[in-house]
């Protein structure tokens, strides 16, 4: 059982505020939604959880699995079991998808024992093709320089590669859905449901849309607004949204922001 | 004391018991030597390099001392490069052969590959008519016309006409003694073809050590040459190299450069395309630390219509480094339809670092395809975020992201043993 509880967190980019005190408790197995309209600072939430540098909190909390989030590395947190699938991966040129997914796996071993070989090459190409069956991603790519010039679609789906073969206990999709049709959103969710049941892996879905929440039901909604939360509820808020857009969000919550 | 004296050519001539014509032209070679004056600032050429700090009066001619025979040797260098299908495998300490090998099947073709000095001795035709005739000239500069009157050492290597070497060649050149000369000769007869790896290295040493090398690559019409040049020298060695690819019609020259040591290197590397249907590609790859000084002047040269050039040069910079890239396309006039390229890319790994990147074009003709790109960057950080956003640590993350902006030139290098090696080389300066 592994818990990500944030509490209070806030975090501006220069002088500017973006998240004014975020709180969130996500546990083993659940999947949360986290909805709002662009510029609340979901992706903020999600940079700063993951630990990428330009993010830095000026107040608040994060505790994963107990320890405190915010003082590791964005490499550390990787390996206690948190994981970010980016909007917007980068591209790694001159380093193919293969050598990346295995140099993943040698760090998490390496970090438990620095003797550590790393994995046999049989035993990470039968890894790979497994994964990558799973996900419907053509074996080709494992030889393909990571993410230079995948189709949007393709990285997508390269990201959740990575989620299966790291085996996180936390997963942030951060607008996984944007970019996907219809077949390829499927088999994503389908994916990412699989890891869900299989591992207990939790889950905090980042999307402007209902459909990936037909995929990966959430226990959980929450409606974030100029950087804090200001709704949580069930699955049935995401369909309200869905229904009447953010107008009565702005319209109830506006005040708070005047203030 | 300066060393480089007349009776020191002639004594080294006769060290080596040569015949008559190679004392002669040692002996033409030093004189143009004498007569030209060492290369300034001023030198257009050398603007960028300034030799100061070296002390040429301590360089002297390469010694034929006991390190050559008795010294302890990396375990690397007798590696073979192909473990199932040996070709020929040379290696030498100091201008001396150590270790010698060529298989059955290449001796059976009439592949000649063994130390200059035994080309000198056993296939005199072919030295007096290629050596420093074709390829690089004693006349063009200091540096050249002092490796005509003291060369060294190094590998002669030629295919004859219509036949495809059955394997690999390698030849590494050991420096122990501080002071090396090595020259590199290869003839690829009309249609035959090679691959040929040719590296140099040494160790570290206080004192200053000195590198004076000529490569030439004759490369014949239909003829097809893979040459990878692998420089791994100690940190205190003073380097000067002149050499020249030239390429016949329909010949192919595919030219790796690998550069990761010496205290400064001064390389004159240029591509002559002499023939409709000429083709050469120049592939550079190197890496400077603490206070390395690299200056590399490459020119392509589309000497007939109907000619392609394609030239990338890639450097990763670190600490107070500094390296020049200068590149130019030369097109005669009446060299139509041909097709050069040059682009120079560095990566900065401190901001003390700097690289000069000039690129050049001189054309002639009208109707040309020429052209250049030069970039200077950074590591990316959303790069590095990303690599460590999957439990990679930052150090390996910076070491994939460097080995990952080499790999594409890597892949040229047709030896994995190699490119583990080069890379190795990459990681060791990463963390230096």
């Amino acid at each position: 059982m592994t818990a990500l509880e944030v509490k209070n967190l806030h975090v501006s980019i220069g002088d500017q505020p973006i998240l004014k005190g975020i709180d969130l408790l996500i546990k083993s197995g659940e999947v949360h939604a986290l909805m709002g309209p662009n510029g609340s600072g979901k992706s903020t939430l999600a940079y700063t959880l993951a630990g990428h540098p330009a993010y830095e909190p000026s107040a608040g909390q994060a505790i994963f699995g107990g320890e405190d989030l915010l003082e590791m590395e964005a490499d550390e947190r990787s390996r206690a079991g948190l994981f970010l699938a980016f909007q917007y991966p980068a591209s790694v040129p001159g380093v193919t998808l293969a050598k990346f997914l295995r140099q993943t796996i040698n760090s998490r071993r390496q970090a438990v024992n620095p003797e550590d070989k790393g994995i046999s090459i049989p035993a990470f190409r039968r890894l790979l093709k497994e994964k990558m069956d799973m996900l419907g991603i053509d074996h080709k790519f494992a030889g393909r320089y990571l993410n230079e010039g995948f189709s949007g679609g393709e990285k997508k789906r390269v990201e959740i590669l990575q989620m299966a073969t790291v085996e996180p206990k936390i997963a942030i999709m951060d607008e996984t859905d944007s970019g996907l049709d219809i077949d390829a959103l499927r088999i994503v969710s389908e994916g990412a449901m699989r890891l869900k049941e299989e591992l207990g892996m939790g889950i905090l879905v980042i999307t402007h849309y209902q459909r990936i929440l037909n995929y990966i039901n959430p226990d959980y909604v929450h409606i974030m607004l100029n950087g804090r939360i200001v709704e949580s509820g069930g699955p049935d808020l995401a369909l309200k949204l869905e229904e009447r857009g953010y107008d009565w969000i702005r319209e109830k919550h506006g005040a708070l922001e005047e203030a | 004391m300066n060393t480089f004296t007349k009776e020191a050519v002639q004594k080294l001539s006769a060290s080596l018991n040569e015949p008559e014509w190679m004392l002669e032209f040692r002996l033409k070679a030093f004189e143009i030597y004498e007569n030209t004056p060492m290369p300034t600032t001023k030198d257009e050429a050398w603007r960028r390099t300034n030799l100061r700090q070296m002390k040429f009066d301590e360089f002297g001619p390469s010694i034929n001392g006991d390190a050559a025979t008795d010294a302890a040797l990396p375990s690397f260098l007798n590696q073979q490069l192909t473990a199932d299908e040996t070709g020929g495998n040379l290696l030498q300490v100091d201008g001396v052969t150590r270790d010698y090998e060529l298989s059955e099947a290449l001796q059976a073709q009439g592949v000649i590959f063994c130390d200059m000095h035994t080309a000198v001795s056993q296939h005199p035709d072919l030295v007096q008519k290629y050596f420093m005739t074709e390829g690089v000239s004693v006349s063009e500069g200091k540096f050249a016309a002092l490796h005509g009157a003291f060369w060294r050492g190094g590998t002669f290597l030629y295919v004859p006409k219509n036949t495809k070497a059955a394997a690999p060649l390698h030849s590494v050149l050991w420096n122990e003694n501080g002071r090396t000369f090595t020259h590199t000769l290869v003839v690829l007869e009309v249609g035959s073809e090679a691959i040929f790896m040719d590296e140099y290295a040494s160790g570290n040493s206080d004192a200053q050590g000195f590198h004076n090398g000529v490569v030439e690559l004759l490369v014949g019409d239909n003829a097809n040459l893979i040459y990878a040049g692998l420089q791994d020298f100690g940190a205190n060695m003073w380097q000067f190299n002149h050499e020249r690819g030239r390429v016949g019609r329909d010949g192919k020259l595919d030219w790796v450069t690998s550069m990761m040591g010496t205290r400064l290197t001064k390389a004159f590397q240029t591509m002559e395309l002499d023939q409709p249907g000429s083709w050469g590609r120049m592939s550079g790859i190197f890496f400077t630390n603490g206070r390395q000084h690299l200056d590399l002047d490459t020119q392509q040269n589309h000497n007939a219509g109907n000619t392609v050039s394609d030239l990338l040069y890639k450097g990763a910079l670190k600490d107070r480094s500094r390296t020049v890239w200068q590149g130019m396309i030369k097109a005669l006039p009446g060299s139509q339809k041909i097709d050069g390229f040059q682009a120079n890319r560095n990566l900065m790994l401190d901001r003390t670092a700097r690289a000069d990147s000039i690129p050049g074009l001189e054309i002639e003709a009208d109707d040309v395809k020429c052209t250049h790109a030069s970039a200077i960057g950074k590591l990316d950080p959303e790069e590095i975020f990303y690599l460590m956003s999957r439990g990679i640590p930052r150090n390996t993350a910076v070491e994939m992201s460097v080995q990952g902006f080499f790999d594409p030139l890597m892949r040229r290098i047709p030896f994995e043993g190699i490119r583990d090696r080069i890379f190795g080389r990459i990681v060791e300066k990463i963390n230096m």
